[in-house]
Protein backbone atom coordinates (compact mmCIF):
# COMPACT_ATOMS: atom_id res chain seq x y z
CA UNK A 1 0.00 0.00 0.00
CA UNK A 2 2.73 2.48 0.94
CA UNK A 3 4.62 1.68 -2.22
CA UNK A 4 1.49 2.47 -4.18
CA UNK A 5 0.95 5.79 -2.46
CA UNK A 6 4.58 6.70 -3.05
CA UNK A 7 4.07 5.92 -6.69
CA UNK A 8 0.95 8.06 -6.72
CA UNK A 9 2.71 11.03 -5.08
CA UNK A 10 5.44 10.78 -7.64
CA UNK A 11 2.95 10.79 -10.52
CA UNK A 12 1.15 13.83 -9.09
CA UNK A 13 4.39 15.76 -8.62
CA UNK A 14 5.47 14.79 -12.09
CA UNK A 15 2.25 16.13 -13.61
CA UNK A 16 2.36 19.35 -11.60
CA UNK A 17 5.93 19.96 -12.70
CA UNK A 18 5.11 19.30 -16.35
CA UNK A 19 2.07 21.61 -16.33
CA UNK A 20 3.81 24.45 -14.50
CA UNK A 21 6.68 24.30 -16.99
CA UNK A 22 4.39 24.09 -20.00
CA UNK A 23 2.21 26.95 -18.75
CA UNK A 24 5.27 29.14 -18.33
CA UNK A 25 5.91 28.68 -22.03
CA UNK A 26 2.31 28.82 -23.20
CA UNK A 27 1.19 31.90 -21.26
CA UNK A 28 3.55 34.39 -22.96
CA UNK A 29 2.58 32.96 -26.34
CA UNK A 30 -1.15 33.24 -25.65
CA UNK A 31 -0.60 36.78 -24.37
CA UNK A 32 1.02 37.74 -27.66
CA UNK A 33 -1.90 36.33 -29.63
CA UNK A 34 -4.51 38.10 -27.47
CA UNK A 35 -2.71 41.41 -27.52
CA UNK A 36 -2.16 41.40 -31.25
CA UNK A 37 -5.94 41.88 -31.68
CA UNK A 38 -6.34 44.87 -29.37
CA UNK A 39 -7.07 48.47 -30.31
CA UNK A 40 -4.48 51.25 -30.28
CA UNK A 41 -4.14 52.70 -26.79
CA UNK A 42 -5.42 49.50 -25.20
CA UNK A 43 -1.91 48.08 -25.06
CA UNK A 44 0.70 50.10 -23.20
CA UNK A 45 2.10 46.69 -22.30
CA UNK A 46 1.18 43.07 -22.89
CA UNK A 47 -1.67 42.16 -20.52
CA UNK A 48 -4.01 39.26 -19.86
CA UNK A 49 -7.25 41.17 -20.54
CA UNK A 50 -9.10 40.07 -23.63
CA UNK A 51 -9.55 42.78 -26.27
CA UNK A 52 -12.78 44.80 -25.97
CA UNK A 53 -13.14 44.52 -29.71
CA UNK A 54 -11.08 42.18 -31.86
CA UNK A 55 -9.00 44.04 -34.44
CA UNK A 56 -7.66 41.62 -37.04
CA UNK A 57 -6.82 44.63 -39.22
CA UNK A 58 -3.76 45.13 -36.97
CA UNK A 59 -2.01 42.55 -39.12
CA UNK A 60 -2.67 44.48 -42.32
CA UNK A 61 -1.46 47.66 -40.61
CA UNK A 62 1.77 45.99 -39.51
CA UNK A 63 2.43 44.44 -42.89
CA UNK A 64 2.11 47.87 -44.46
CA UNK A 65 3.83 50.04 -41.80
CA UNK A 66 6.54 47.54 -41.00
CA UNK A 67 7.16 46.84 -44.71
CA UNK A 68 6.90 43.17 -43.89
CA UNK A 69 6.42 41.86 -47.41
CA UNK A 70 9.81 43.16 -48.43
CA UNK A 71 11.59 41.92 -45.32
CA UNK A 72 9.82 38.57 -45.60
CA UNK A 73 11.16 38.18 -49.14
CA UNK A 74 14.62 39.27 -47.97
CA UNK A 75 14.61 36.68 -45.19
CA UNK A 76 13.42 34.06 -47.63
CA UNK A 77 16.23 34.95 -50.05
CA UNK A 78 18.97 34.95 -47.40
CA UNK A 79 17.83 31.83 -45.59
CA UNK A 80 16.88 29.95 -48.76
CA UNK A 81 19.97 30.56 -50.85
CA UNK A 82 22.42 30.18 -47.99
CA UNK A 83 20.76 26.90 -46.97
CA UNK A 84 21.04 25.44 -50.47
CA UNK A 85 24.68 26.52 -50.86
CA UNK A 86 25.67 25.40 -47.35
CA UNK A 87 24.06 21.98 -47.59
CA UNK A 88 25.14 21.26 -51.17
CA UNK A 89 28.82 22.10 -50.73
CA UNK A 90 28.88 21.13 -47.06
CA UNK A 91 27.66 17.63 -47.85
CA UNK A 92 30.29 17.26 -50.60
CA UNK A 93 32.97 18.29 -48.11
CA UNK A 94 31.60 15.98 -45.40
CA UNK A 95 31.61 13.09 -47.88
CA UNK A 96 35.28 13.63 -48.75
CA UNK A 97 36.25 14.13 -45.11
CA UNK A 98 34.47 10.96 -44.07
CA UNK A 99 35.86 8.76 -46.86
CA UNK A 100 39.46 9.94 -46.67
CA UNK A 101 40.41 10.09 -43.03
CA UNK A 102 44.10 10.74 -43.33
CA UNK A 103 46.72 13.43 -43.51
CA UNK A 104 45.79 16.77 -44.95
CA UNK A 105 42.11 15.93 -45.44
CA UNK A 106 41.53 15.07 -41.79
CA UNK A 107 43.33 18.27 -40.86
CA UNK A 108 40.88 20.15 -43.11
CA UNK A 109 37.97 18.46 -41.32
CA UNK A 110 39.26 19.60 -37.94
CA UNK A 111 39.84 23.07 -39.38
CA UNK A 112 36.23 23.28 -40.56
CA UNK A 113 34.52 21.94 -37.46
CA UNK A 114 36.62 24.20 -35.26
CA UNK A 115 34.21 26.79 -36.67
CA UNK A 116 31.58 25.46 -34.26
CA UNK A 117 33.51 27.02 -31.38
CA UNK A 118 35.43 30.03 -32.69
CA UNK A 119 33.72 33.39 -32.18
CA UNK A 120 33.23 35.84 -35.03
CA UNK A 121 35.43 38.94 -34.92
CA UNK A 122 32.86 41.38 -36.32
CA UNK A 123 35.25 44.33 -36.27
CA UNK A 124 37.83 42.65 -38.46
CA UNK A 125 35.07 41.07 -40.53
CA UNK A 126 34.00 44.60 -41.49
CA UNK A 127 37.43 45.06 -43.03
CA UNK A 128 37.06 41.82 -45.00
CA UNK A 129 33.60 42.86 -46.18
CA UNK A 130 34.88 46.24 -47.35
CA UNK A 131 37.90 44.78 -49.13
CA UNK A 132 35.75 42.26 -50.98
CA UNK A 133 33.14 44.91 -51.77
CA UNK A 134 30.44 42.83 -50.05
CA UNK A 135 29.48 45.27 -47.31
CA UNK A 136 25.77 46.13 -47.46
CA UNK A 137 24.99 43.58 -50.19
CA UNK A 138 22.62 40.62 -50.20
CA UNK A 139 25.38 38.42 -51.59
CA UNK A 140 27.57 39.38 -48.64
CA UNK A 141 24.96 38.35 -46.08
CA UNK A 142 24.38 35.06 -47.89
CA UNK A 143 28.10 34.26 -47.93
CA UNK A 144 28.37 35.13 -44.24
CA UNK A 145 25.53 32.76 -43.45
CA UNK A 146 27.15 30.01 -45.51
CA UNK A 147 30.40 30.51 -43.59
CA UNK A 148 28.52 30.49 -40.28
CA UNK A 149 26.46 27.37 -40.95
CA UNK A 150 29.09 25.28 -42.74
CA UNK A 151 30.89 23.85 -39.66
CA UNK A 152 27.81 22.35 -38.00
CA UNK A 153 26.38 21.17 -41.33
CA UNK A 154 29.63 19.35 -42.20
CA UNK A 155 29.78 17.88 -38.69
CA UNK A 156 26.19 16.65 -38.88
CA UNK A 157 26.43 15.07 -42.34
CA UNK A 158 29.88 13.58 -41.65
CA UNK A 159 28.31 11.18 -39.16
CA UNK A 160 25.77 9.97 -41.70
CA UNK A 161 28.21 9.44 -44.59
CA UNK A 162 29.96 6.62 -42.74
CA UNK A 163 26.68 4.69 -42.75
CA UNK A 164 26.65 4.60 -46.56
CA UNK A 165 28.61 1.41 -47.41
CA UNK A 166 31.93 1.97 -49.20
CA UNK A 167 31.19 -1.16 -51.27
CA UNK A 168 28.68 0.91 -53.24
CA UNK A 169 31.45 3.32 -54.23
CA UNK A 170 33.72 0.46 -55.24
CA UNK A 171 31.08 -1.14 -57.42
CA UNK A 172 30.31 2.18 -59.09
CA UNK A 173 33.97 2.89 -59.76
CA UNK A 174 34.41 -0.56 -61.33
CA UNK A 175 31.53 0.30 -63.64
CA UNK A 176 33.43 3.43 -64.70
CA UNK A 177 31.53 6.00 -62.70
CA UNK A 178 33.17 9.44 -62.39
CA UNK A 179 33.70 10.97 -58.91
CA UNK A 180 31.03 13.63 -59.49
CA UNK A 181 28.48 11.11 -60.74
CA UNK A 182 29.33 8.72 -57.93
CA UNK A 183 28.47 11.40 -55.39
CA UNK A 184 25.43 12.93 -57.04
CA UNK A 185 23.67 9.83 -58.32
CA UNK A 186 24.67 7.22 -55.76
CA UNK A 187 25.78 8.64 -52.41
CA UNK A 188 23.75 11.84 -52.20
CA UNK A 189 20.33 10.18 -52.62
CA UNK A 190 21.19 7.88 -49.71
CA UNK A 191 22.00 10.88 -47.54
CA UNK A 192 18.54 12.39 -48.06
CA UNK A 193 17.35 12.22 -44.42
CA UNK A 194 20.57 13.88 -43.23
CA UNK A 195 20.34 16.53 -45.94
CA UNK A 196 16.75 17.36 -44.99
CA UNK A 197 17.69 17.66 -41.32
CA UNK A 198 20.69 19.84 -42.13
CA UNK A 199 18.57 22.05 -44.42
CA UNK A 200 15.80 22.56 -41.88
CA UNK A 201 18.25 23.52 -39.14
CA UNK A 202 20.22 25.76 -41.46
CA UNK A 203 17.06 27.53 -42.60
CA UNK A 204 15.77 28.07 -39.06
CA UNK A 205 19.11 29.40 -37.82
CA UNK A 206 19.54 31.84 -40.69
CA UNK A 207 15.89 32.95 -40.55
CA UNK A 208 16.31 33.76 -36.84
CA UNK A 209 19.73 35.37 -37.20
CA UNK A 210 20.00 39.03 -36.33
CA UNK A 211 23.61 40.04 -35.73
CA UNK A 212 25.03 39.84 -39.26
CA UNK A 213 22.43 42.17 -40.84
CA UNK A 214 22.77 44.47 -37.81
CA UNK A 215 26.46 44.91 -38.59
CA UNK A 216 26.51 44.63 -42.36
CA UNK A 217 23.21 45.87 -43.84
CA UNK A 218 22.67 49.63 -43.62
CA UNK A 219 19.82 50.17 -46.04
CA UNK A 220 16.37 49.20 -44.77
CA UNK A 221 15.36 47.81 -48.18
CA UNK A 222 17.72 44.89 -47.55
CA UNK A 223 16.66 44.10 -43.98
CA UNK A 224 15.42 40.62 -43.05
CA UNK A 225 12.44 40.19 -40.71
CA UNK A 226 14.46 40.12 -37.48
CA UNK A 227 16.07 43.48 -38.15
CA UNK A 228 12.78 44.91 -39.44
CA UNK A 229 10.93 43.96 -36.24
CA UNK A 230 13.69 45.42 -34.10
CA UNK A 231 13.38 48.70 -35.96
CA UNK A 232 9.58 48.58 -35.77
CA UNK A 233 9.84 48.04 -32.03
CA UNK A 234 11.91 51.21 -31.75
CA UNK A 235 9.34 53.27 -33.69
CA UNK A 236 6.12 51.99 -32.11
CA UNK A 237 7.32 51.35 -28.58
CA UNK A 238 3.91 52.01 -27.05
CA UNK A 239 1.78 50.15 -29.60
CA UNK A 240 2.12 46.64 -28.26
CA UNK A 241 -0.87 45.53 -30.29
CA UNK A 242 1.12 46.18 -33.46
CA UNK A 243 4.35 44.81 -32.04
CA UNK A 244 2.57 41.60 -31.03
CA UNK A 245 1.10 41.28 -34.51
CA UNK A 246 4.60 41.78 -35.92
CA UNK A 247 6.00 39.17 -33.49
CA UNK A 248 3.39 36.67 -34.64
CA UNK A 249 4.07 37.27 -38.32
CA UNK A 250 7.84 37.05 -37.80
CA UNK A 251 7.54 33.80 -35.86
CA UNK A 252 4.84 32.22 -38.04
CA UNK A 253 7.24 30.76 -40.63
CA UNK A 254 9.47 29.12 -38.01
CA UNK A 255 6.52 27.83 -36.02
CA UNK A 256 4.96 26.30 -39.15
CA UNK A 257 8.31 24.81 -40.04
CA UNK A 258 8.70 23.47 -36.50
CA UNK A 259 5.28 21.80 -36.57
CA UNK A 260 5.91 20.26 -40.00
CA UNK A 261 9.52 19.19 -39.50
CA UNK A 262 9.65 18.54 -35.75
CA UNK A 263 11.09 15.10 -36.33
CA UNK A 264 13.99 16.42 -38.39
CA UNK A 265 14.74 19.36 -36.10
CA UNK A 266 14.78 17.36 -32.90
CA UNK A 267 16.56 14.46 -34.60
CA UNK A 268 19.29 16.68 -36.03
CA UNK A 269 19.93 18.67 -32.90
CA UNK A 270 20.19 15.57 -30.78
CA UNK A 271 22.31 13.58 -33.24
CA UNK A 272 25.87 13.74 -32.10
CA UNK A 273 24.80 14.25 -28.51
CA UNK A 274 23.57 10.74 -28.04
CA UNK A 275 25.81 7.80 -28.57
CA UNK A 276 24.16 4.68 -27.23
CA UNK B 1 40.53 1.89 -55.71
CA UNK B 2 42.62 5.04 -55.37
CA UNK B 3 41.06 7.22 -52.69
CA UNK B 4 42.59 10.45 -53.92
CA UNK B 5 41.05 9.94 -57.37
CA UNK B 6 37.64 8.63 -56.32
CA UNK B 7 37.29 11.20 -53.53
CA UNK B 8 38.95 14.32 -54.94
CA UNK B 9 39.86 16.98 -52.37
CA UNK B 10 38.35 19.76 -54.48
CA UNK B 11 34.90 18.56 -53.41
CA UNK B 12 35.62 20.37 -50.15
CA UNK B 13 36.99 23.48 -51.82
CA UNK B 14 33.93 25.76 -51.92
CA UNK B 15 32.98 25.13 -48.28
CA UNK B 16 36.51 25.53 -47.02
CA UNK B 17 37.14 28.75 -48.96
CA UNK B 18 33.92 30.51 -47.92
CA UNK B 19 34.34 29.39 -44.33
CA UNK B 20 38.02 30.33 -44.32
CA UNK B 21 37.53 33.83 -45.72
CA UNK B 22 34.55 34.86 -43.59
CA UNK B 23 35.13 32.98 -40.34
CA UNK B 24 38.81 32.26 -39.83
CA UNK B 25 40.47 35.12 -41.72
CA UNK B 26 38.73 37.89 -39.71
CA UNK B 27 39.82 36.15 -36.51
CA UNK B 28 43.44 36.10 -37.67
CA UNK B 29 43.70 39.62 -39.11
CA UNK B 30 41.77 40.80 -36.04
CA UNK B 31 44.69 39.63 -33.90
CA UNK B 32 47.01 41.65 -36.13
CA UNK B 33 44.86 44.77 -35.81
CA UNK B 34 44.77 44.50 -32.04
CA UNK B 35 48.41 45.59 -32.01
CA UNK B 36 47.51 48.87 -33.76
CA UNK B 37 45.61 52.07 -33.02
CA UNK B 38 42.98 51.34 -35.70
CA UNK B 39 39.99 53.67 -35.37
CA UNK B 40 37.33 55.45 -37.39
CA UNK B 41 39.00 58.81 -36.82
CA UNK B 42 42.28 58.33 -38.62
CA UNK B 43 43.37 56.74 -41.87
CA UNK B 44 46.82 56.02 -40.52
CA UNK B 45 47.66 52.85 -38.66
CA UNK B 46 50.36 52.76 -36.00
CA UNK B 47 51.87 49.79 -34.27
CA UNK B 48 51.26 50.11 -30.54
CA UNK B 49 52.47 46.74 -29.25
CA UNK B 50 50.54 45.28 -26.35
CA UNK B 51 48.95 48.59 -25.34
CA UNK B 52 45.40 47.47 -26.16
CA UNK B 53 45.77 44.18 -24.33
CA UNK B 54 47.26 45.96 -21.31
CA UNK B 55 44.23 48.23 -21.29
CA UNK B 56 41.80 45.33 -21.41
CA UNK B 57 43.46 43.50 -18.55
CA UNK B 58 44.27 46.49 -16.36
CA UNK B 59 42.07 46.36 -13.28
CA UNK B 60 40.65 49.88 -13.62
CA UNK B 61 39.08 49.44 -17.05
CA UNK B 62 35.51 48.33 -17.64
CA UNK B 63 36.58 45.63 -20.08
CA UNK B 64 37.48 43.21 -17.35
CA UNK B 65 33.98 43.58 -15.95
CA UNK B 66 32.45 42.69 -19.32
CA UNK B 67 34.57 39.55 -19.40
CA UNK B 68 33.48 38.70 -15.85
CA UNK B 69 29.84 39.28 -16.78
CA UNK B 70 30.18 37.00 -19.79
CA UNK B 71 31.65 34.24 -17.63
CA UNK B 72 28.98 34.73 -14.94
CA UNK B 73 26.23 34.57 -17.56
CA UNK B 74 27.76 31.42 -19.02
CA UNK B 75 28.10 29.64 -15.69
CA UNK B 76 24.67 30.54 -14.30
CA UNK B 77 22.72 29.76 -17.48
CA UNK B 78 24.63 26.52 -18.05
CA UNK B 79 23.96 25.30 -14.51
CA UNK B 80 20.26 26.14 -14.60
CA UNK B 81 19.59 24.91 -18.12
CA UNK B 82 21.33 21.63 -17.39
CA UNK B 83 19.68 21.16 -13.98
CA UNK B 84 16.17 22.10 -15.05
CA UNK B 85 16.61 20.35 -18.38
CA UNK B 86 17.53 17.15 -16.56
CA UNK B 87 14.58 17.49 -14.18
CA UNK B 88 12.09 17.99 -17.03
CA UNK B 89 13.72 15.27 -19.13
CA UNK B 90 13.25 12.75 -16.33
CA UNK B 91 9.68 13.88 -15.65
CA UNK B 92 8.81 13.56 -19.33
CA UNK B 93 10.65 10.30 -19.99
CA UNK B 94 8.53 8.05 -17.83
CA UNK B 95 4.82 7.55 -18.42
CA UNK B 96 2.86 10.76 -18.16
CA UNK B 97 -0.33 12.06 -19.76
CA UNK B 98 0.15 14.47 -22.68
CA UNK B 99 3.82 13.51 -22.86
CA UNK B 100 4.33 14.67 -26.45
CA UNK B 101 2.37 17.85 -25.84
CA UNK B 102 4.62 18.85 -22.93
CA UNK B 103 7.77 17.96 -24.85
CA UNK B 104 6.66 19.92 -27.89
CA UNK B 105 5.65 22.98 -25.89
CA UNK B 106 8.85 23.11 -23.85
CA UNK B 107 11.00 22.85 -26.96
CA UNK B 108 9.13 25.64 -28.74
CA UNK B 109 11.02 28.70 -27.37
CA UNK B 110 14.29 27.45 -28.80
CA UNK B 111 13.06 27.61 -32.41
CA UNK B 112 11.86 31.22 -32.10
CA UNK B 113 14.13 34.13 -33.03
CA UNK B 114 16.06 35.00 -29.84
CA UNK B 115 15.67 38.69 -30.57
CA UNK B 116 11.87 38.40 -30.67
CA UNK B 117 11.85 36.55 -27.34
CA UNK B 118 13.88 39.38 -25.86
CA UNK B 119 11.59 42.10 -27.22
CA UNK B 120 8.51 40.32 -25.90
CA UNK B 121 9.97 40.03 -22.41
CA UNK B 122 10.77 43.74 -22.23
CA UNK B 123 7.01 44.19 -21.99
CA UNK B 124 6.29 41.21 -19.75
CA UNK B 125 8.97 42.37 -17.29
CA UNK B 126 7.94 46.05 -17.35
CA UNK B 127 7.87 47.16 -13.68
CA UNK B 128 4.63 49.18 -13.79
CA UNK B 129 2.48 47.62 -16.48
CA UNK B 130 4.22 44.33 -17.18
CA UNK B 131 2.30 41.07 -17.06
CA UNK B 132 4.60 39.42 -14.53
CA UNK B 133 4.23 42.13 -11.90
CA UNK B 134 0.47 42.44 -12.50
CA UNK B 135 0.20 38.71 -12.01
CA UNK B 136 2.29 38.75 -8.82
CA UNK B 137 0.19 41.61 -7.39
CA UNK B 138 -3.02 39.82 -8.33
CA UNK B 139 -2.06 36.74 -6.32
CA UNK B 140 -0.92 38.84 -3.37
CA UNK B 141 2.83 38.53 -3.85
CA UNK B 142 3.40 42.28 -4.14
CA UNK B 143 6.78 41.97 -2.47
CA UNK B 144 8.06 39.89 -5.37
CA UNK B 145 7.03 42.46 -7.97
CA UNK B 146 10.40 43.93 -8.80
CA UNK B 147 11.91 46.32 -11.32
CA UNK B 148 13.22 43.35 -13.23
CA UNK B 149 15.25 44.94 -16.01
CA UNK B 150 15.69 48.38 -14.45
CA UNK B 151 17.08 47.67 -10.99
CA UNK B 152 20.88 47.42 -11.39
CA UNK B 153 21.06 44.77 -8.68
CA UNK B 154 18.79 42.25 -10.35
CA UNK B 155 18.77 43.22 -14.04
CA UNK B 156 21.46 40.71 -14.98
CA UNK B 157 19.64 37.89 -13.20
CA UNK B 158 16.41 38.81 -14.99
CA UNK B 159 18.25 38.59 -18.29
CA UNK B 160 19.65 35.20 -17.33
CA UNK B 161 16.17 34.12 -16.26
CA UNK B 162 14.73 34.93 -19.67
CA UNK B 163 17.57 33.07 -21.34
CA UNK B 164 16.98 30.04 -19.12
CA UNK B 165 13.27 30.20 -20.06
CA UNK B 166 14.33 30.19 -23.70
CA UNK B 167 17.04 27.56 -23.66
CA UNK B 168 16.00 24.87 -21.19
CA UNK B 169 13.64 23.05 -23.56
CA UNK B 170 16.43 22.48 -26.06
CA UNK B 171 18.68 20.91 -23.43
CA UNK B 172 15.76 18.88 -22.11
CA UNK B 173 15.12 17.49 -25.59
CA UNK B 174 18.72 16.34 -25.97
CA UNK B 175 18.63 14.71 -22.55
CA UNK B 176 15.33 12.96 -23.37
CA UNK B 177 17.01 11.47 -26.43
CA UNK B 178 19.92 10.43 -24.22
CA UNK B 179 17.63 8.77 -21.68
CA UNK B 180 15.73 6.96 -24.45
CA UNK B 181 19.02 5.44 -25.63
CA UNK B 182 19.68 3.77 -22.26
CA UNK B 183 18.83 0.07 -22.62
CA UNK B 184 15.72 -0.87 -20.62
CA UNK B 185 17.36 -4.02 -19.20
CA UNK B 186 19.41 -1.91 -16.78
CA UNK B 187 16.23 -0.57 -15.20
CA UNK B 188 14.66 -4.02 -15.12
CA UNK B 189 17.73 -5.43 -13.41
CA UNK B 190 17.66 -2.45 -11.04
CA UNK B 191 14.07 -2.99 -9.97
CA UNK B 192 14.64 -6.72 -9.48
CA UNK B 193 17.44 -5.79 -7.10
CA UNK B 194 15.01 -3.46 -5.34
CA UNK B 195 16.52 -0.13 -6.36
CA UNK B 196 14.22 2.84 -5.61
CA UNK B 197 13.63 5.80 -7.93
CA UNK B 198 16.54 7.83 -6.63
CA UNK B 199 18.94 4.88 -6.79
CA UNK B 200 17.90 4.10 -10.35
CA UNK B 201 18.58 7.73 -11.26
CA UNK B 202 21.86 7.94 -9.38
CA UNK B 203 23.36 4.59 -10.45
CA UNK B 204 21.83 3.99 -13.89
CA UNK B 205 20.51 7.15 -15.56
CA UNK B 206 23.24 9.58 -14.50
CA UNK B 207 26.28 7.45 -15.40
CA UNK B 208 24.72 6.45 -18.73
CA UNK B 209 23.92 10.09 -19.53
CA UNK B 210 27.44 11.35 -18.92
CA UNK B 211 28.31 11.84 -22.59
CA UNK B 212 25.02 13.56 -23.44
CA UNK B 213 25.33 15.89 -20.45
CA UNK B 214 28.91 16.71 -21.48
CA UNK B 215 27.70 17.67 -24.95
CA UNK B 216 24.89 19.86 -23.62
CA UNK B 217 27.33 21.60 -21.29
CA UNK B 218 29.66 22.31 -24.21
CA UNK B 219 26.77 23.74 -26.25
CA UNK B 220 25.59 25.89 -23.34
CA UNK B 221 29.07 27.22 -22.69
CA UNK B 222 29.59 28.05 -26.36
CA UNK B 223 26.26 29.85 -26.48
CA UNK B 224 26.93 31.71 -23.23
CA UNK B 225 30.34 33.02 -24.21
CA UNK B 226 28.98 34.35 -27.51
CA UNK B 227 25.67 35.67 -26.18
CA UNK B 228 24.43 38.85 -27.86
CA UNK B 229 20.84 38.90 -29.17
CA UNK B 230 18.97 38.34 -25.91
CA UNK B 231 20.93 41.00 -24.02
CA UNK B 232 20.82 43.47 -26.88
CA UNK B 233 17.03 43.16 -27.00
CA UNK B 234 16.37 43.16 -23.24
CA UNK B 235 18.74 45.75 -21.78
CA UNK B 236 21.41 46.55 -24.37
CA UNK B 237 23.99 46.23 -21.62
CA UNK B 238 22.28 48.62 -19.19
CA UNK B 239 21.51 49.81 -16.60
CA UNK B 240 24.99 51.32 -16.26
CA UNK B 241 26.82 48.46 -18.01
CA UNK B 242 25.52 46.03 -15.38
CA UNK B 243 24.46 43.52 -18.05
CA UNK B 244 27.24 44.30 -20.52
CA UNK B 245 28.90 41.22 -22.01
CA UNK B 246 31.74 40.93 -24.50
CA UNK B 247 29.70 40.95 -27.69
CA UNK B 248 27.45 43.87 -26.64
CA UNK B 249 30.59 45.79 -25.66
CA UNK B 250 32.20 45.01 -29.02
CA UNK B 251 29.09 46.27 -30.82
CA UNK B 252 29.21 49.55 -28.91
CA UNK B 253 32.92 50.06 -29.56
CA UNK B 254 32.30 49.35 -33.21
CA UNK B 255 29.52 51.98 -33.36
CA UNK B 256 31.77 54.49 -31.63
CA UNK B 257 34.55 53.82 -34.13
CA UNK B 258 36.87 52.32 -31.50
CA UNK B 259 37.96 49.53 -33.80
CA UNK B 260 41.24 48.65 -32.06
CA UNK B 261 39.49 48.15 -28.70
CA UNK B 262 36.74 46.12 -30.34
CA UNK B 263 39.10 43.85 -32.20
CA UNK B 264 41.26 43.38 -29.10
CA UNK B 265 38.32 42.10 -27.02
CA UNK B 266 37.29 39.87 -29.94
CA UNK B 267 40.83 38.53 -30.25
CA UNK B 268 41.04 37.71 -26.55
CA UNK B 269 37.85 35.72 -27.03
CA UNK B 270 39.13 34.16 -30.25
CA UNK B 271 42.38 32.90 -28.72
CA UNK B 272 40.66 31.72 -25.55
CA UNK B 273 38.04 29.79 -27.50
CA UNK B 274 40.43 28.23 -29.99
CA UNK B 275 42.36 26.82 -27.02
CA UNK B 276 39.35 25.48 -25.11
CA UNK B 277 37.74 24.68 -28.46
CA UNK B 278 40.03 21.72 -29.05
CA UNK B 279 38.78 20.10 -25.87
CA UNK B 280 35.19 20.94 -26.68
CA UNK B 281 35.49 19.48 -30.18
CA UNK B 282 36.95 16.35 -28.61
CA UNK B 283 33.84 15.99 -26.45
CA UNK B 284 31.52 16.71 -29.37
CA UNK B 285 33.21 14.20 -31.68
CA UNK B 286 33.82 11.44 -29.16
CA UNK B 287 32.84 8.03 -30.62
CA UNK B 288 32.18 9.57 -33.99
CA UNK B 289 29.63 6.98 -35.12
CA UNK B 290 26.22 8.55 -34.75
CA UNK B 291 23.27 6.29 -34.11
Amino acid sequence: MSKRSAYLTQAVLQNILAWVASLMVIVPMVLIIINSFKADGETMAISAQLPKLWHPENFATVIEKGKLVRSFLNSLLYAGVSTVVTVLFGSMAAYIFSRRRSGFVSFLYMFVILGMVIPVNYVALTKVMQLTGLNNTSLGIILLYVAMQTPFTVFLIFGFVSKVPVELDEAAVLDGCSPLRLYFSIVMPLLKPALITASVLCFLNTWNEFTMPLYFLNTSEKWPMTLAIYNFFGQYEMSWNLICADVLLTCAPVIIMYLLCQRYIVGGQTAGAVKG
Amino acid sequence: MKKNIVYPWYFALVSVIIYGIFSVLPGLIGIGYSFTDWSAYSNELHFVGFKNFAEVFSGNSDYLRYIENTLLFTIVTTVFKTGLGLLFAIALSSKIKFQNFHRGVLYMPSVLPILVTGLTFTSILNPKMGFLNNFLRAIGLDALAMKWLVDPKIAFFSVMGVDIWRGTGYIMTMLIAGIAAIPKVYYEAGSIDGANGWQRFRYITLPMLKQTIAVTIVLNVLYGLKVFDIIYALTNGGPGHRTEVMYTAVFKMMSKGLYAEGTTISSVMFIFMVIIGFFMIKILTKDEVVE
